[in-house]
């Protein structure tokens, strides 16, 4: 028979047989908890943000060009860290989009890409309004993805670029599904997450990122908003800019000059 | 060569999407869901004897813990075969990030097989001691015999008590583990719908009714597998004694195996039943609430649902792996052999469901703009195109079969003296 | 433990034991939350080196090539060309210093029509780049067997 005192003995030894290994984990430590949003006390002197004037992008997509050739993403395959959007609306009110292998190519044709390999020609005539929307990661201050890794292998560094551990990877594709911009994808080589960091290895060592450096046109600017000289930070604090898909809640660090209701 | 991307083999696009789309999650993830929804509907099955003394499912109980062990081995190969990178898999337990639903996999998914396997433990522990025991005392053990009494003398955990009041203490123990498992069953299936509903990014994937939708349809689906696997099982024991010519295992004649056999099949399609109806409530209710709410994702999800999956929504799913069977169960007259039909089509109403879920939901892109075609690689043409194709499917579906035909020659299933 | 009821609890406890064994030998000491706390910032610390020493190839700076190019340089630097980077055409050339054969030059017509190929789209800088329709213009020719892509305007032309 089990009486009340053994039981209460062998609840308290099981609990601390329990307790002692937990402790071991490590974690969760409230305090860091607390310092997560909304009451973040953000020391980091560098914070990078983008900024894009789509009024200036003609398509030439040699930022494409220049991101798969700096990031060693194989040239061939159909995934791209960035990539430009063509949108074209039409009189009578369609809306036409397409970014042909991520406009790597540019657009050197005037038909749309509708996939499955059919085209549509439109007349220039018919054209109400057009241009093109550069896209790259937005390195969210919220970033769903790395919220959803189940084992740490994506995360924020303190400048607030969102990067992946090629080494820690499981390549489940949890975060390829939770980004709303579809910005991530499957390394063709090392199969593990892939995705946009802004040139880590350039902007670390003072230089522009690969695209912005490829941009003939200045459509594409990097720059880092804690500091108040950086002309980025200039022209987010004077100039009216839109981001994409704010909606999710993720904070998109990725501002937009010229942005278009029609811009998925 | 041109390198492929993970997912381009078998996804088709159309119109605009963004170039790094493509249906990443596929068959396995189909599979996943389904899976850990067999396990969890057989051990809720088996807890409504247990915990709420459900006497007519008594003969069906045990079979169906043995069973739910038996696919909570098998739960997670789907995800392994899916993995990019599945020797890493292991990082879940070492560095788990709680803050995504699949790093809570380990801690849920461990929790509820220990309580499954302590549960099994109590209710064989009695067997186990009488088998080993008399092979520990004999002294010329033959090679099978040390193996045997190895194995068995392990699984007594080193407790040899079988004394009367010891058995009705691991009476009291399954009790208080089938109560205990019956919210980590529902906890281990609804997290997997939290894993798709908590996606914010998808459209048709974020609702908070997911995870109650897949702990309804998963009980559907474990009660119709274990109604269809305890029939073939009794059938296959009737075959033997026919031809043995002998009585097996407490049984005295066929005829009394059929009278068991059809009440404890007829309990537990009414149970079925039940959640059938639970489960296409809440569905149905899902699908109108977005219909009435309708809000920026609607027009695109709309024009899925009831344009390019339609046929397997409301045809293969709701017509044929709901309607039909619900028809075969209530109408009067009921036999075995429609519970049977019924029951194989609610598993595969079940299955259309996950996929509908898993494939659907990325049938369509990002930008709202586009589609995404889903082609399930049937003939394999590279390590990829078998493991998340038709063959790594088939692999999966038959391995708890397997598995459970290794684990009755350690549990007794269908010993049908024991009590419990 | 004197009942045996408590027996699974035992091999689970073992079990637990065991993994959290693994778990100090397999995890890298630099692992944890770091500066963004455990829902962002829950990594191996050294990744950010590994990334920040990735190779650079791209120099997209004029001012580098300017040195042994200076002709090429004063000329494209008074052209219309002048935005464009030397190594949009020319490649990457961060080890063209030391390793001169490397650079391989796009001089594909479709290297020019990325943005010479008429896209008339108002509210886009496309509209304002002077084209020509490919399928007329000299198909199947090099544009620089004419025009010379340091000094694009007609007097230019070779």
């Amino acid at each position: 028979m089990i009486t009340r005192r053994d039981l209460l003995k062998k609840f308290v030894k099981t609990a601390t047989g329990v307790m002692i290994p937990l402790a071991a984990f490590e974690i969760i430590d409230p305090k860091k908890l607390f310092a997560d949003k909304p009451f973040k006390t953000d020391e980091a002197k560098v914070r990078w943000v983008f900024l894009v004037d789509t009024y200036k992008c003609v398509g030439c997509g040699l930022c494409v060009k220049a991101c798969k050739t700096e990031n060693e993403i194989p040239y061939d395959a159909n995934v791209t860290r960035t990539w430009v959007e063509r949108y074209v609306v039409t009189k009578n009110g369609n809306i036409y989009a397409d970014t042909p292998k991520g406009a790597r190519d540019g657009f050197t044709t005037n038909r749309i890409d509708l996939g499955m390999g059919k085209k549509q020609d439109i007349k220039k005539e018919d054209i109400k309004k057009a241009f093109f929307v550069p896209k790259l990661c937005n390195q969210c201050d919220n970033p769903s993805c790395v919220q959803v890794c189940p084992v740490g292998a994506t995360y924020q560094a303190p400048d607030g670029v969102v990067l992946v551990d090629r080494k820690w990877c499981i390549g489940c594709g949890y975060c390829i599904m939770a980004c709303p911009y579809g910005v991530r994808f499957f390394h063709p080589k090392y199969h593990v997450a892939e995705k946009c960091n802004f040139c880590y290895h350039r902007i670390n060592k003072g230089m522009k990122t690969a695209c912005v450096g490829a941009c003939p046109f200045g459509a594409r600017m990097i720059g880092n908003i804690k500091d108040p000289g950086d002309p980025v930070t200039k022209i987010l604090m004077t100039e009216r800019v839109g981001v994409l898909k704010e909606e999710y809640g993720t904070k998109p660090q990725v501002y937009y000059i010229g942005l278009d209701k029609e811009v998925r | 060569m041109l390198e492929m991307v993970h997912g381009e083999a078998w996804t088709i696009k159309e119109l605009f999407t963004y170039p790094n789309e493509y249906i990443y999650w596929s068959a396995q993830i189909v599979m996943y869901p389904f899976m850990t929804g067999l396990v969890a509907g057989a051990f809720v099955l088996s807890s409504l004897y247990h915990v709420f003394g459900i006497k007519e499912l008594k003969e069906i109980a045990r079979f169906a813990l043995v069973f739910s062990f038996a696919l909570l081995f098998v739960a997670p190969m789907p995800i392994v075969l899916h993995l990019q990178h599945p020797l890493r898999g292991i990082n879940v337990f070492m560095t788990p990030h709680f803050t995504s639903a699949i790093a809570a996999f380990g801690i849920v998914f461990s929790t509820y097989g220990a309580i499954v396997a302590s549960e099994l433990w109590f209710m064989y522990r009695k067997h186990f001691v009488e088998v080993s025991l008399p092979l520990k005392k004999k002294t010329d053990k033959s090679f099978a015999e040390w193996v045997k009494y190895l194995v068995f003398g392990a699984l007594t955990l080193g407790v040899y008590d079988t004394s009367e009041e010891s058995l009705k203490r691991d009476g009291k123990a399954i009790k208080i583990l089938a109560a205990v498992g019956i919210p980590v069953a529902c906890f281990l299936h609804g997290y997997a719908g939290f894993i798709f509903g908590s996606v914010k990014a998808n459209a048709l994937w974020m609702t908070p009714l997911m995870p109650v939708i897949f702990i309804m349809s998963a009980i559907v689906s474990g009660i119709a597998l274990c109604i269809i696997t305890y029939l073939v099982t009794v059938e296959i024991k009737k075959f033997m004694i026919s031809r043995k010519k002998a009585s097996i295992a407490g049984f005295q004649t066929k005829e009394e195996i059929s009278n068991v056999e059809f009440n404890v099949i007829k309990m537990t399609s009414k149970y079925l039943i039940f959640f059938m109806v639970f489960a296409i409530s809440l569905e149905l209710l899902d699908l109108i609430f977005r219909g009435y709410t309708a809000v920026k994702s609607w027009d695109v999800l709309r024009s899925v649902i009831y344009g390019k999956d339609f046929s397997s929504i409301f045809i293969l799913q709701y017509g044929i792996g709901n309607l039909i069977p619900f028809m075969l169960f209530i109408m009067p007259g009921l036999t075995i052999r429609r519970i049977v039909i019924g029951a194989i089509l609610v598993l595969f109403g079940v299955f259309m469901m996950r996929w509908n879920v898993v494939i659907g939901g990325q049938a369509f892109s990002l930008t709202f703009a586009g589609y995404m075609h889903y082609h399930l690689p049937i003939v394999p043409n590279n390590i990829e195109t078998f493991k998340e194709g038709m063959g790594g499917v088939l692999a999966i579906l038959a391995m708890p079969f397997v598995l459970f035909w290794m684990f009755i020659k350690i549990f007794p299933v269908f010993d049908y003296k024991e009590s419990h | 433990m004197k009942s045996h009821v408590f027996r699974p609890l035992l091999v689970v406890i073992g079990l637990v034991v065991i993994v959290l064994i693994a778990r100090f030998f397999y995890v890298p000491s630099d692992f944890g939350s770091h500066e963004k706390g455990y829902m962002y910032g829950w990594h191996r610390k050294g990744n950010e080196d590994e990334w920040k020493a990735f190779k650079v190839k791209y120099q997209f700076n004029n001012e580098y090539c300017k040195d042994c190019h200076s002709d090429k340089y004063e000329t494209l630097a008074r052209s219309p060309h002048a935005v464009i980077n030397c190594e949009n055409c020319h490649g990457p050339a961060m080890e063209h210093p030391s390793d001169p054969a490397k650079l391989k030059i796009d001089k594909s017509r479709e290297q020019c029509l990325r943005c010479h190929y008429p896209l008339p789209y108002p509210t886009s800088g496309r509209a304002n780049i002077r084209g020509v329709d490919p399928e007329k213009h000299n198909p199947g020719v090099e544009c620089s067997m004419c025009h010379n892509p340091h000094k694009p305007n007609l007097r230019g032309m070779k």
